[in-house]
């Protein structure tokens, strides 16, 4: 017994010993290495799979098809956070000096504040595809920050030029009422100084309602919809808040058509259990989804059909499944770009990664190439601008499935451009930094 | 045979009264120290420090102060996590409000706004005790909650209700590097350990535990409940506002209220009884437990299975993660009720019989 107790406890610390050293092991040559942040478990995990999943899937897809970036094979290891802040920093110190690291996206709004204090020392580039810090579009200021895609900024001032132009002009929105039903976190927050500047400029009526994360319980803020009346409701939420959210809608007989997402409370597990009750409920959207797109048809054909996909093959092509596609095919175009500038078929430092990403230039005709020219808008990005395109879709569910409207929309420059210099000044100030000199823009 | 005090006798009171009596002990925690100022920073890799020795020190000086309040003075506190905050957001308003303000004195400063609010709930404790005491103070977790998401001033006017703190310095020292972080915490929780340790040891430390075997007994011995129950909230939530400060400043450099929230309040008690309730060592066992135990788990479980030839996904690593914890939470219960540090006395106790025992 007491032998035995002795070589378990000497087993747990070789092995506690074993796993904590720094790997060293995986030292090899010509791998890119890719690390995956996810949340698997807990209340977010809904959503958080099925993003995963893409991420992963797509890595799976490249190495499959074409033997990685021009010969560079790709390597990954996916770290759970639990959306913790926590957690999220430990996995990025655990993943951030592996060989070949190349960048990093956390998928929380938590995990990104943390990070963003820690990047720009560890010299890694940061991608928050439409989530994240909405000030970081500002490349000037945030060298190692890229909010692509969109920010909380741009997808409220979607929602308010949409909904300006459904009532007949943005100057008939005076006097309306809109309600912002947030959950009661930073991501919930970012797009309220975005709203209260609209709000300046039209004289619409903002209602701000949080919600206390994780958002299972909202009776209270479902009453305060009911007593105001909103004319209409943004509602900004994430997993499980969404759906309770719907269904508190539909129990306090609010219409849902009058309910506007943001793009992370427009996906499948939003609505699906709610079903028909969600029917008319609006969302802003990044991207299509389906099974039709040439990248998630490569998918379905080199990975799933060998039997080597990360998730359900049903979930294919859902809406945050392309999305997580999305996210990983920019991060793979950096690399490629970054190759292109650097040496092609080398192994490229996260330095490197980031001068990619600042140059991205993807068009129709290289989206094309990569299946997904019907996904996404073309998007470019440089040393001002981090964020590339500043456009969105609208997406309706009919109880069964998301039916993306044609029209792109875009955020107005006018109103977010001088938000963003001035949000960054403060930052910079703040923290006692200074911008980037434009001879930085130009030599790496 | 090697651990034994014979032959030390004690001349004065003050030889008899230190902290470690035994020679052994004495040199055991010199060299213990010695390893962890220099031996470690020399070892540790980049990973070691910065995602499990900074945080280990810094919920090790967290899990002290609630042992001060639980362990000590058996007041259980469900709002350990709320006196964090005050600590964080109360030191991170003076750094940032004050120019020029050095980090130590915020940090102490930090302390002493948790100290407030914890004199504050510990209020009820002259009441309520026992489990309705702990529902009390959870009202502290949930006011603290709400008070950072919705007062804007606390927050600095952030929009987005999450703060950060850059450019730490000590005397002219950045503490930047990871190396540096760890001396920094490990500085503090030594120094705040001593004097925790000589507390407890101290006139008022046996009224806590008085107070905490049987509070009547104690009320007509002449101790005052009140005196005693409001140090000690006030000891103990200085010492976890202070690790409350530290861990936002050191280990998160930015954070919303989420970074101290309910979970946190569970783990620091966990910590506690896990560790030993009433003793100090335990709660540097108890952090060891709750804070290494889940990282170390979530690394070696796709390790083990991979040396038998299985693939485990990051969901199936996760969830067993929890399942080994739970379990493991109660099966040290059940063996050892009195937590690891009685393990830790009963191993000293074999070891001086050693190699002969009965």
């Amino acid at each position: 017994m007491k032998l035995r107790m002795k070589l378990l406890a000497l087993a747990a610390v070789a092995a506690a010993a074993a796993s904590l050293a720094p790997s060293a092991a995986f030292a090899q040559a010509k791998e890119q290495f890719f690390p995956l942040l996810s949340y698997r478990t807990g209340p977010y995990a809904p959503n958080g799979t099925p993003w995963a999943n893409g991420k992963q899937d797509y890595l799976k897809m490249i190495n499959a098809r074409d033997g990685g970036i021009n010969g560079v094979k790709l390597t990954w290891e996916e770290c759970e956070t639990g959306y913790a802040t926590d957690r999220g920093v430990e996995c990025y110190e655990r993943l951030k000096s592996r060989p070949g690291m190349t960048l990093i996206d956390p998928q929380a709004t938590g995990i990104t504040f943390a990070l963003t204090e820690k990047v720009d020392k560890d010299k890694i580039p940061l991608i928050t595809l439409g989530y994240g810090l909405s000030v970081a579009q500002d490349g000037n200021a945030f060298k190692w920050n890229f909010p692509l895609m969109g920010s909380y900024w741009t997808g409220a001032d979607i929602l308010i030029q949409y909904l300006g132009k459904k009532e007949g002009g943005l100057d008939k929105l005076k006097g309306k009422k809109i309600a912002l039903v947030y959950h009661d976190s930073p991501f919930g927050k970012e797009p309220i100084p975005l709203l209260q500047e609209r709000q300046r400029m039209h004289g619409f009526q903002l209602e701000l309602i949080p919600v206390t994360a994780p958002g299972v319980e909202q009776k209270a803020a479902w009453l305060q919809v009911r007593q105001m009346r909103p004319d209409y409701v943004l509602l900004w939420g994430w997993g499980v808040m969404n759906s309770t959210a719907l269904k508190e809608a539909q129990a306090t007989g609010y219409p849902r058509d009058k309910m506007y997402g943001v793009w992370w409370a427009g996906a499948e597990p939003d609505v699906k259990d709610v079903g028909e009750g969600a029917k008319g409920y609006n969302a802003l959207t990044l991207n299509t989804a389906g099974t039709e797109p040439k990248v998630i048809q490569d998918i379905l054909k080199y990975v799933h059909d060998k039997g080597q996909g990360t998730g359900p093959k049903d979930e294919v092509g859902s809406v945050l499944y392309t999305r997580g596609v999305i996210i990983q095919a920019l991060g793979v175009e950096a690399v490629r770009r970054a190759q292109e500038r650097f040496g092609k078929g080398k192994v490229v430092t996260a330095e490197q990664v980031r001068w990619g990403l600042e140059n991205l230039a993807l068009d129709q005709k290289k989206l094309q190439q990569l299946g997904l020219d019907q996904v996404m808008k073309p998007i470019s990005t440089s040393c001002a601008d981090h964020m590339g395109s500043m456009t969105a879709r609208l997406e309706t569910w009919d109880g069964k499935k998301w039916n993306v409207q044609p029209d792109y929309w875009t955020a107005d420059e006018q109103i977010i451009k001088p938000m963003v210099k001035a949000g960054a000044d403060k930052y910079l100030a703040d923290k006692k930094l200074t911008r980037r000199p434009a001879s930085d823009c130009t030599s790496d | 045979m090697l651990y034994r005090e014979n032959g030390q006798f004690k001349t004065s009171y003050r030889a008899d009264q230190q902290i470690f009596p035994i020679l052994q002990d004495r040199l055991g925690i010199l060299v213990l120290l010695a390893a962890a100022f220099v031996l470690v920073p020399m070892l540790a890799s980049d990973y070691m420090f910065r995602a499990i020795l900074i945080p280990f020190l810094i919920m090790a000086l967290a899990a002290l102060g609630v042992n001060i309040l639980v362990g000590y003075c058996g007041q259980i506190s469900l709002g350990s996590g709320a006196f964090m905050a005050v600590g964080a957001y109360g030191a991170y308003n003076f750094f940032v409000r004050i120019p020029g303000m050095p980090l130590v004195p915020a940090l102490i400063l930090g302390g002493l706004c948790a100290m407030v609010f914890g004199i504050l709930f510990g209020l009820p404790s002259l009441r309520v005790r026992g489990l309705y005491l702990a529902v009390a103070t959870l009202a502290a977790q949930f006011f603290a909650d709400w008070m950072f998401l919705r007062i804007k001033w606390f927050v600095n006017d952030s929009p987005s209700g999450s703060v950060s703190v850059s450019n730490l310095q000590v005397l002219g020292f950045a503490v930047d590097s990871a190396a540096s972080k760890y001396w920094f915490c490990l500085a503090i929780l030594c120094v705040v350990a001593l004097l925790a340790k000589n507390l407890v040891r101290s006139a008022i430390g046996r009224e806590w535990m008085a107070i905490r075997d049987m509070d009547v007994a104690a009320a007509v011995i002449g101790i005052r409940p009140v005196y005693a129950k409001l140090t000690a909230f006030a000891v103990s939530s200085f010492i976890v506002g202070m690790a409350g400060a530290l861990w936002a400043f050191v280990y998160l450099g930015a954070w919303e209220p989420a970074a101290f929230n309910v979970d946190v309040s569970f783990r620091l008690l966990f910590m506690v009884i896990i560790g030993g309730l009433g003793s100090v060592m335990g709660s540097f066992f108890g952090a060891a437990f709750i804070v290494v135990l889940p990282i170390f788990l979530n690394q070696f479980l796709p390790l083990a299975a991979g040396l038998v030839g299985l693939s485990v996904s990051t969901e199936a690593a996760s969830h067993a993660e929890l399942m080994i914890f739970g379990t493991l939470i109660v099966w040290f219960l059940i063996v050892e009720p009195h937590g690891l540090a009685k393990l830790w006395s009963t191993g000293k106790q074999k070891l001086r019989l050693w190699p002969f025992p009965h």
